[in-house]
C-alpha cells in the first residue's frame, strides 16, 4: 500500500511537554483516527506536518515530499479544516473565494459554489456569522474545490451537533470512495471515527500507544471485570487502569493474557473511548504507587 | 440487498454483514451472478470502515458465496453444483437402503428387489 503520510520519529519538545518518537503512515484511500486526551499532542502533531510547528528531529513525507523542503508543493494537496476558522471573519464566501484562489493551481471555482450550493450556505453572509456547522462545511468545501488529496481535521466536531456530525461522515466516507484520497482526523470525541475510520493512532503523554487498524485494536484489549480474588496476580500487573472498588474491579487487559482465566471474571470489547479512559487511569494509578513509595 | 448495520450489537458489524449477505443469499433475495456493491460503495453507504467492507467481501469470497472479477468487481458466486450433488447422492442413498429393509421385511429375496428396482429404472 502506498503511503499518502508518514511520520519517523518526530520528536519536539515545548516547556512542560515533548512529542517523543511519533511515527506512524496513513496508506492512501484511508481514514485514520487520530485520537488521544486534550495535550496528548495531536495539534502538535497536525502543525508539524502543516511545516507550522519545527520538530526538533524527525522526518515527515506528505505524497512522498519533505514536508520541510516541499511544503508548498505539499500545501497545494492539503485540505485542512480546523475547529476553527482560519478564513476572514468579515468576508462573504464569494470574497473568500476570491482570497483562496490565488493559493492554488488546481482551483475549481465552479466547484466551490457548486459544494456552497450542495451544503446549503449562503455566499453573501459574512463568513464569521455563521454556526459552527456551516463553517466547518466552508473548509470543507474549501478543501474539496483545490483537489485536496490529503484532508487533515482537527478536533472538527467538538461543539458540532449530532446532524452536522453525521453530515461530516457521510462527506468523508464518499471523499476517500475513488481510493487515490486519504483524511487524517484528529478527535477526543470517538464515536465519530470508532465507525468510519479504517486505522486508528492512539498519542498518549505524546508518544505512540498505538497505530494500526481499528480491527486491530478493538480484538487487543477486553474490559475486564469481576472480583479480584478470582484475579491471579500475575494477570494483576497486566492490568492497565486497575480500578478497584468495594466489590469488585475493573481494568483493561490485551486480549493476549485473556486464556486460562477463571470464569467468574467476565470481560467485554473495549471501546475506543474506554481504552483511553483506562490509559489515563493507569497514569494516575502510577502516579498515586510513586507517592507511596516516597 | 438490504443491510442493517446494529452499533449497539455485540455481534461486530463485518459479522452482521457477513451474516445478512449470507441468509440473502441462501433464501434467493440475490441470486447468482447478481453484482454486489464495491467495497467501497458499500464503506460508504453504510458509512463505516473500508477496511471492514473488505474483510466482509473476502471472507465470502473464501467461504464460496460470492467471486470477485477482476476489474468487475463481486458477484453471487453460481450455486455450488459439487455440494448439490452431493446432498443429492446422500438423498439417494438413504432412500435406496429404506427400499431394501422394507423389502426384506416383506421377504422379499435380493433378487426380487433388484427385479422391482429394474422395474423403476426401466419407468
Amino acid at each position: 500500500m502506498e503511503n499518502i503520510l508518514e511520520i519517523n520519529g518526530l520528536c519536539k519538545s515545548y516547556e512542560g511537554f515533548a512529542l517523543r518518537d511519533v511515527s506512524f503512515a496513513l496508506p492512501k484511500g484511508y481514514i485514520m483516527g487520530f485520537v488521544g486526551q486534550n495535550g496528548s499532542g495531536k495539534t502538535t502533531t497536525i502543525r508539524s506536518i502543516l511545516n507550522m510547528a519545527h520538530p526538533d528531529s524527525g522526518k515527515i513525507s506528505v505524497f512522498g515530499l519533505d514536508s520541510r523542503k516541499d511544503s508548498v508543493k505539499i500545501r497545494e494537496g492539503l485540505g485542512i479544516v480546523f475547529d476553527s476558522l482560519y478564513l476572514a471573519d468579515h468576508l462573504d464566501a464569494k470574497h473568500i473565494e476570491m482570497q483562496l484562489r490565488p493559493f492554488y493551481s488546481d482551483w475549481s471555482r465552479e466547484e466551490f459554489f457548486r459544494r456552497l450550493k450542495a451544503f446549503g450556505l449562503p455566499d453573501n453572509k459574512p463568513v464569521g456569522e455563521f454556526s459552527k456547522g456551516m463553517k466547518m462545511k466552508l473548509m470543507i468545501a474549501a478543501a474539496l474545490s483545490h483537489n485536496a488529496r490529503l484532508m487533515i481535521l482537527d478536533e472538527p466536531t467538538s461543539g458540532l451537533d449530532p446532524v452536522a456530525r453525521d453530515e461530516l461522515l457521510d462527506i468523508l466516507t464518499e471523499y476517500i470512495e475513488d481510493e487515490e484520497r486519504s483524511v487524517l482526523f484528529s478527535t477526543h470525541i470517538t464515536a465519530d471515527v470508532e465507525r468510519i475510520a479504517d486505522f486508528i493512532t492512539v498519542l498518549h503523554n505524546g508518544k505512540v500507544w498505538f497505530s494500526g487498524t481499528k480491527d486491530d485494536l478493538a480484538e487487543s484489549y477486553v474490559v475486564l471485570k469481576g472480583s479480584e480474588e478470582d484475579l491471579p496476580a500475575a494477570v494483576r500487573e497486566k492490568c492497565i487502569g486497575f480500578h478497584g472498588y468495594r466489590n469488585g474491579f475493573e481494568a483493561l487487559l490485551p486480549t493476549d493474557h485473556l486464556a486460562g482465566l477463571p470464569g467468574e471474571l467476565e470481560h467485554e470489547k473495549a471501546s475506543i473511548d474506554e481504552i483511553l479512559v483506562y490509559i489515563a487511569k493507569e497514569d494516575k494509578n502510577e502516579r498515586a504507587s510513586q507517592d507511596t513509595a516516597v | 440487498m438490504k443491510i442493517i448495520v446494529k452499533n449497539k450489537s455485540e455481534l461486530p458489524i463485518y459479522e452482521q454483514i457477513e451474516e445478512q449477505i449470507k441468509a440473502q443469499i441462501l433464501d434467493g433475495t440475490i441470486t447468482e451472478d447478481e453484482q454486489l456493491p464495491s467495497i467501497r460503495q458499500l464503506a460508504k453507504d453504510l458509512k463505516i470502515s473500508v477496511i471492514t467492507t473488505t474483510r466482509v467481501y473476502n471472507d465470502l469470497s473464501d467461504e464460496g458465496f460470492i467471486i470477485s472479477v477482476a476489474g468487475k468487481g463481486y458477484f453471487v458466486a453460481p450455486r455450488n453444483n459439487e455440494l448439490l450433488r452431493e446432498r443429492m447422492l446422500c438423498e439417494m442413498e438413504e432412500g435406496l437402503e429404506k427400499a431394501v429393509s422394507s423389502g426384506r421385511n416383506a421377504g422379499l429375496s435380493d433378487e426380487q428387489i433388484m427385479a422391482a428396482l429394474k422395474q423403476f429404472l426401466e419407468d
